[in-house]
C-alpha cells in the first residue's frame, strides 16, 4: 500500500529555473513527491507547468537547478529516466497516420517490452480498442486519443507517470475509470504527476501543487491548501443575484463574487468583514435574500492564488495590456 | 531487458517499421517517388543542349613545325578549347581522357610538316570524350574551319597552291565512349545523380522536421531511443526507396534510350550505395538544423541549384570557371556523375573511380557528424 512504501523519494528537485527569451518562466521550483503519491499539479494557463514536466522527464534543459528523479541526475541521466517514466503529453503526440495498433506495437518496440504482441493486445482490449486497433489514429476524436496516450504511456511499466492535462476533453465516465486506474497503479506503487485544470481531479489527487507564472504558491492536500488561504466564504440565495452581485462586489473585505445556479458566492479574507459587507448590500438594494457561511471551495482559493500571484509576480509572457509593471 | 543496452536493434527497427508504415500511407510522395525519376528521364532526356566554352585539350604532336604551331595557336585562341602546355606523351593523353581532366587530345602525326608541303593532306586525329555530346558537338563542328582558316594564312605565300579544296589536312574525329553523340547517354547518368539528389535529400529534410511540425517529436525525446538510432531509423528505408528509384533510372535507360553498360552493375551499385548515403544524411542534417518543412524544403532547394548547376550534370565542369569548380568539387553530386558515365560509358574500374568514391564518403562523414552533432537532445 502506498503508506508502506511512504518515504521513498521519487522526485526530489529543488531550485529549478528555466526562462524562454529572457523571461522566467519556472523559477526556483522545488518538488518532492514520494513513491505511490498521486500528486496533482495545477495553475493557470501558461504558468509552466507543462515546462516543469518537461524539465522532469529531459525534454528541456534546466538553466538552473538540480535534483533526482527515481534517484537519478535529472541533468546527467535524462537517458536513463527515460526508461523508467511514462509521459503523456498535453498535445497528442502519437503517429496519426499510423493505426491504433501499429502505435502501440511503435511504443512496445521502442522500450523493447517482452511479448509485444501479447501487452499489444491486452492494452488494446483494455481501452475496448480491440475491434477499431486498424483504424488510423488521427480519425479518433479527441477523448478517444487521450485514452490511446495513456494506454501507450504506461505500457512499459513506468515507476513515475507524467500526465499533462490528460483528461482535457473527456467525457465523465471515462474520466472517472481514468482516475481509477491511476489510483489502482498508484496503489502498486506508480507514482503520479498529473497536471489538470479541473477542481474534481484535484480533489482526487493526495497532494496538490499550486504554480503560478512560475512560482509554486501553494502545496499540501486540498484541505490545507483551503485552510491556508484563509477565505471564507458566504451563499446568498433568494432574491435577484444580479442586483446583490453588483451591490456586493466592490465593498471592502470583498474579493470574489461568482454565481452558482441560483446562489451566489461572496469570497473574502475576513469572515466578519465579509459578514458586514454582505448584510450592508442586502440592506442598501432592500432584498430579502439568505446569506449564510459556506465552504469555501478550492476554485475559489485557486482563483485568489491566480490573483495575487499575479500583483505580486510579473507575467512570464511581459507586462500585459493592462500595464502592470514588468 | 534489452532496454538496458545503449544501442539497442529493437528500437531501430521499431523506428524503421514505423517509417516506411508512415510512408506507404503518404501515396502522393509515393507516387512522386516513382513518377518524377520517369518523367525527368522523359524530359531532359532529349532537351538539354548546351555550347560550352574552354574546355580542356591535350595536344602529342610528333612533329613541330611552323604549320603545327599554327594550328596549334588558332585552336587556343577560338575559345573552344584550353590547350595545357607542352606537348603530353599518348600514354597521358589517353589517361586524361579517361579520368576526364581533358576533353580533347589532339594529335598530329610525325611527317607531317612533309607532308602538308607535298600536298599530301595529312591526318590531324581528333579525340574527343563525347559521353557529353553536347559539350563536343559544336566543337567538333567549328574544327575544320578553324585548321582551314589557319592554315590558309600559312600557306598563302608560296605554298598557296597547297591551300586546297576540300582542305589540305585530313580530320580524324574519334568520338570516344559515345561514338555516335547520343546525348541520352550523358544525360541519363547524370539524371540517376540528379534525381537521386533531389528526391532522397528532400524526404529525409522532412524526416525530423515533419515530427516536430506535428508536434510528435516531443514524445519520441521523450522515449529511450539515442540520436544514432533515430538517425539510423530514419535514414535507412529512404536508402531503399533511393535504390528503389536507380532501379527503376536504369531499366529506363536500358529500354528507353539503349544506354550501353560498359563496366560492372555491382561497382555501379555499390557507388550508387555510397552516394545515396550521403544524401540522406545530409538531408537528415537539413532536418536537424531547420525548424519546419518549409525550411527544410528551402535548403533542399538552396543545395539542389548548385548541384545541378555546377557538377557537370549542366554544364561540362571543366569548362567552367575555376571558382565554380571548386564548388562543384565539394558536391557529392560531381563525383557521383564521374564515377556512373566512367562505369557506365568508359568501363571504369574501381581503381579509375576510387578518387571520387574517396571524396563522397569524406563528405559523408562530415556530414553525418555534423548532424549527431547538432541533434536536440531537447526541445528548446
Ligand atoms: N519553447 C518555448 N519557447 C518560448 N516560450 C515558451 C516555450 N514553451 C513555453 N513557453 C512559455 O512558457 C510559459 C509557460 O508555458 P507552459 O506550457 O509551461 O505553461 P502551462 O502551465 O503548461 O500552461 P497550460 O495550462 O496552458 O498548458 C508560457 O508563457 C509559454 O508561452
Ligand atoms: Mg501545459
Amino acid at each position: 500500500m502506498a503508506d508502506a512504501m511512504a518515504g521513498e523519494t521519487v522526485i526530489a528537485i529543488s531550485g529549478l529555473t528555466k526562462s524562454f527569451g529572457g523571461k522566467k518562466v519556472v523559477d526556483d521550483v522545488a518538488l518532492d513527491v514520494k513513491r505511490g503519491e498521486i500528486v496533482g499539479f495545477l495553475g493557470p494557463n501558461g504558468s509552466g507547468k507543462t515546462t516543469t514536466i518537461r524539465m522532469i522527464c529531459g525534454l528541456l534543459k534546466p538553466d538552473s537547478g538540480s535534483g533526482t528523479c527515481l534517484g537519478m541526475d535529472i541533468l546527467k541521466d535524462a537517458d536513463r529516466i527515460k526508461r523508467e517514466v511514462g509521459y503523456m503529453t498535453q498535445r497528442f503526440s502519437f503517429y496519426e497516420d499510423l493505426t491504433i495498433r501499429e502505435n502501440l506495437d511503435f511504443v512496445a518496440r521502442i522500450y523493447a517490452i517482452d511479448h509485444r504482441k501479447e501487452r499489444v493486445r491486452e492494452t488494446l482490449e483494455r481501452l475496448g480498442l480491440t475491434s477499431r486497433r486498424n483504424q488510423l489514429a488521427g480519425s479518433l476524436s479527441g477523448g478517444w486519443k487521450q485514452r490511446l496516450a495513456l494506454a501507450a504511456s504506461v505500457m512499459h511499466q513506468p515507476k513515475l507517470l507524467l500526465l499533462d492535462e490528460p483528461t482535457a476533453g473527456v467525457d465523465p465516465l471515462a474520466r472517472r475509470e481514468f482516475w481509477d486506474e491511476i489510483h489502482r497503479l498508484a496503489a502498486d506503487g506508480l507514482t503520479v504527476l498529473v497536471s489538470t485544470h479541473y477542481m474534481d481531479e484535484a480533489e482526487r489527487c493526495h497532494r496538490i501543487i499550486y504554480i503560478a507564472y512560475g512560482h509554486i504558491v501553494a502545496r499540501g492536500t486540498v484541505a490545507e491548501v483551503i485552510a491556508q488561504s484563509g477565505l471564507s466564504t458566504m451563499i446568498i440565495s433568494g432574491g435577484d443575484i444580479i442586483a446583490i452581485a453588483n451591490a456586493v462586489r466592490d465593498r471592502p473585505g470583498v474579493e470574489q463574487v461568482a454565481p452558482f445556479g441560483n446562489d451566489l458566492h461572496v469570497v473574502g479574507p475576513d469572515p466578519m468583514v465579509l459578514q458586514q459587507a454582505v448584510d450592508t448590500a442586502l440592506a442598501e438594494i432592500g432584498s430579502a435574500a439568505v446569506a449564510r457561511p459556506g465552504e469555501t471551495s478550492l476554485e475559489d482559493v485557486f482563483i485568489r492564488l491566480m490573483q495575487t500571484a499575479r500583483i505580486e509576480d510579473r507575467p512570464p509572457n511581459g507586462p500585459d495590456e493592462n500595464g502592470r509593471p514588468a | 531487458m534489452s532496454a538496458a543496452s545503449r544501442f539497442s536493434p529493437s528500437r531501430i527497427s521499431a523506428l524503421m517499421i514505423k517509417e516506411i508504415i508512415q510512408l506507404k500511407r503518404d501515396r502522393l510522395t509515393f507516387a512522386m517517388i516513382l513518377v518524377i525519376p520517369v518523367l525527368q528521364l522523359v524530359l531532359f532526356g532529349y532537351a538539354i543542349n548546351t555550347d560550352p566554352k574552354r574546355l580542356p585539350a591535350l595536344i602529342t604532336a610528333a612533329d613541330n613545325g611552323p604549320n603545327v604551331r599554327a594550328i596549334v595557336a588558332a585552336l587556343a585562341s577560338s575559345d573552344y578549347f584550353a590547350i595545357a602546355p607542352g606537348i603530353a606523351s599518348e600514354a597521358d593523353a589517353d589517361k586524361a581522357l579517361m579520368d576526364g581532366t581533358a576533353a580533347y587530345v589532339i594529335s598530329i602525326p610525325p611527317d607531317f610538316e612533309r607532308d602538308l608541303v607535298r600536298g599530301l593532306r595529312p591526318q590531324i586525329l581528333i579525340e574527343a570524350d563525347a559521353t557529353d555530346p553536347s559539350a563536343t558537338s559544336n566543337t567538333l563542328g567549328a574544327l575544320p574551319q578553324i585548321i582551314d582558316i589557319a592554315l590558309a594564312r600559312q600557306l598563302a605565300g608560296p605554298l598557296a597552291t597547297k591551300a586546297t579544296t576540300p582542305s589540305a589536312v585530313d580530320l580524324i574525329i574519334h568520338r570516344r565512349y559515345n561514338p555516335e553523340g547520343i546525348t541520352a547517354y550523358n544525360i541519363v547518368p547524370g539524371l540517376l545523380g540528379t534525381i537521386l539528389t533531389m528526391t532522397t535529400i528532400l524526404m529525409t529534410a522532412l524526416a525530423l522536421t515533419r515530427e516536430r511540425e506535428r508536434g510528435t517529436l516531443e514524445n519520441l525525446m521523450a522515449m529511450p531511443a539515442t540520436p544514432v538510432e533515430i538517425m539510423i531509423g530514419k535514414i535507412v528505408p529512404y536508402i531503399g526507396i533511393g535504390l528503389v528509384q536507380v532501379s527503376l533510372i536504369l531499366i529506363c535507360a536500358e529500354f528507353l534510350f539503349h544506354v550501353p553498360m560498359m563496366g560492372s552493375m555491382a561497382l555501379l551499385l555499390a557507388a550508387t550505395l555510397v552516394f545515396i548515403a550521403a544524401n540522406v544524411t545530409l538531408g537528415y542534417t537539413f532536418s536537424t538544423i531547420a525548424r519546419s518543412q518549409m525550411q527544410a524544403m528551402q535548403m533542399t532547394f538552396f543545395w539542389f541549384l548548385p548541384s545541378i548547376l555546377l557538377s557537370g550534370f549542366m554544364f561540362p565542369f571543366r569548362g567552367m570557371p575555376e571558382w565554380a569548380q571548386w564548388v562543384g568539387s565539394v558536391l557529392p553530386l560531381t563525383h557521383y556523375l564521374r564515377s556512373v558515365r566512367g562505369i557506365m560509358l568508359k568501363g571504369s574500374h574501381m581503381g579509375d573511380i576510387s578518387g571520387e568514391l574517396g571524396a563522397i564518403a569524406a563528405f559523408w562523414l562530415v556530414v553525418a557528424t555534423i548532424a549527431l552533432f547538432r541533434y536536440r537532445r531537447t526541445l528548446d
